[in-house]
């Protein structure tokens, strides 16, 4: 690798980092994460969550359901068309008379536009089209919409936050506020701000949800995940992002 | 057709040294993990991975199950010539998958 090359790569992870401080004391996963690690996010070809991004691109040109319409039939180019949507949900949606997140949001098109089967949760068709739409949002500060519709979601979910809960009796403040910095198992414990989801987890080798990864520590506390439709995910996710509000998204990120 | 990304130059001076970097959508599966029926997934993987360039063999790799899902490759190669550097994946149930590109060397 040339100096010039090096300095390029230097300027650029520095300048990324710097983005992604926001000098208020909250850290992003991203930033909790090893300089290797950060260079495989950071790189779209060695990001392996970039495949799922490229499948989700295709599935966007797909026609699909009943009507034979794609995603790009009515939403014309994702990149103008869905830029900053993914950093603005859970969101309320008038059509279902409920708050959504984004995967509500692709199925509630996919039924009611595209009169198509819902994706399953955690399908890689659903996992590649939100990681495509997540991407849209790259460098763009998390937006939670101004909703009083949404106001006791998010209490429930901030609520849910502070409960302790499973055997291990832990809340999610427990570790994510108490002890945000420190070491689980040799691992840095992230303050959990959702910034890149959907993400390529390494131990999952695969991509997951912001779901996935809440089951994965309510599982943690030894506590019963709730199913996939439960509430309790929308609200804590509703909560996390009001929490994360104004931080730069890095989906699709890569995590340990 | 897998989803496949590969990082190469497109020029590059006569005698560089270039990198290469191919990543590809692939399970890997081990052969001895169980499923949740209890009985054992059966081996998916790839088994070998090469790249040619103008048709002469640069790289080549025999996979293991070791090998996490969606496997990245990276090496080198020195750019001897104008052409198109191919690479092939293949493996269990018959997988087989191709990329092609170009490179101008000066």
């Amino acid at each position: 690798m040339s100096a010039l090359r090096l300095a390029a790569v230097v300027l650029a992870v520095f300048t990324t980092s710097l983005a992604l401080a926001q000098g208020d004391g909250r850290r992003s996963g991203y930033q909790e994460m090893g300089p290797a690690l950060q260079k495989m996010q950071d790189d779209d070809t060695a990001n392996p969550a970039m495949l799922f991004v490229q499948a989700g691109a295709a599935a966007w040109r797909e026609k699909a359901g009943a009507t034979g319409k794609s995603c790009a039939d009515c939403h014309g180019d994702a990149a103008a068309s869905m830029k900053g949507v993914a950093a603005r949900y859970p969101a309320f949606a008038p059509e279902a008379g409920r708050p959504i997140d984004l995967e509500g949001r692709i199925n509630l098109c996919r039924t009611t536009r595209q009169e198509a089967a819902a994706l399953a949760p955690e399908s890689d068709g659903l996992l590649a089209i939100s990681a495509y739409l997540a991407l849209q949002s790259r460098g763009q500060a998390i937006a939670p919409p101004d909703d009083p519709r949404l106001a006791a979601l998010r209490a429930q979910g901030a609520d849910l936050y502070k409960r302790r809960q499973g055997q291990l009796n832990l809340s999610c403040a427990n570790c994510h506020d108490d002890n945000a910095g420190r070491k689980l198992a040799g691992v840095a414990v992230p303050q959990g701000h959702p910034t890149g989801y959907p993400i390529y987890r390494l131990e999952w080798q695969a991509l997951g949800s912001l779901k996935r990864r809440l089951r994965n520590c309510v599982v943690g506390v030894r506590a019963e995940p709730w199913p996939y439709d439960a509430t309790e995910y929308l609200a804590l996710e509703s909560h996390l992002m009001m929490r994360a509000r104004g931080m730069t998204m890095d989906a699709p990120g890569v995590r340990p | 057709m897998a989803n496949i990304l590969v990082n190469a130059p497109k020029t590059a001076k006569k005698g560089e040294i270039v990198e290469i970097k191919a990543l590809i959508m692939h399970v890997m599966e081990t052969g001895f993990r169980p499923g949740t029926s209890g009985r054992i997934i059966p081996r998916n993987i790839i088994e070998d991975f090469t790249a040619t360039w103008n048709g002469r063999e640069i790289f080549r790799m025999k996979m293991s199950p070791a090998i996490a899902a969606n496997p990245f490759v990276s090496f080198s190669a020195v750019a001897s010539e104008s052409g198109t550097i191919a690479f092939r994946w293949s493996g269990d149930e018959g997988f087989a998958a191709e990329h092609r590109v170009d490179i101008t060397v000066t």
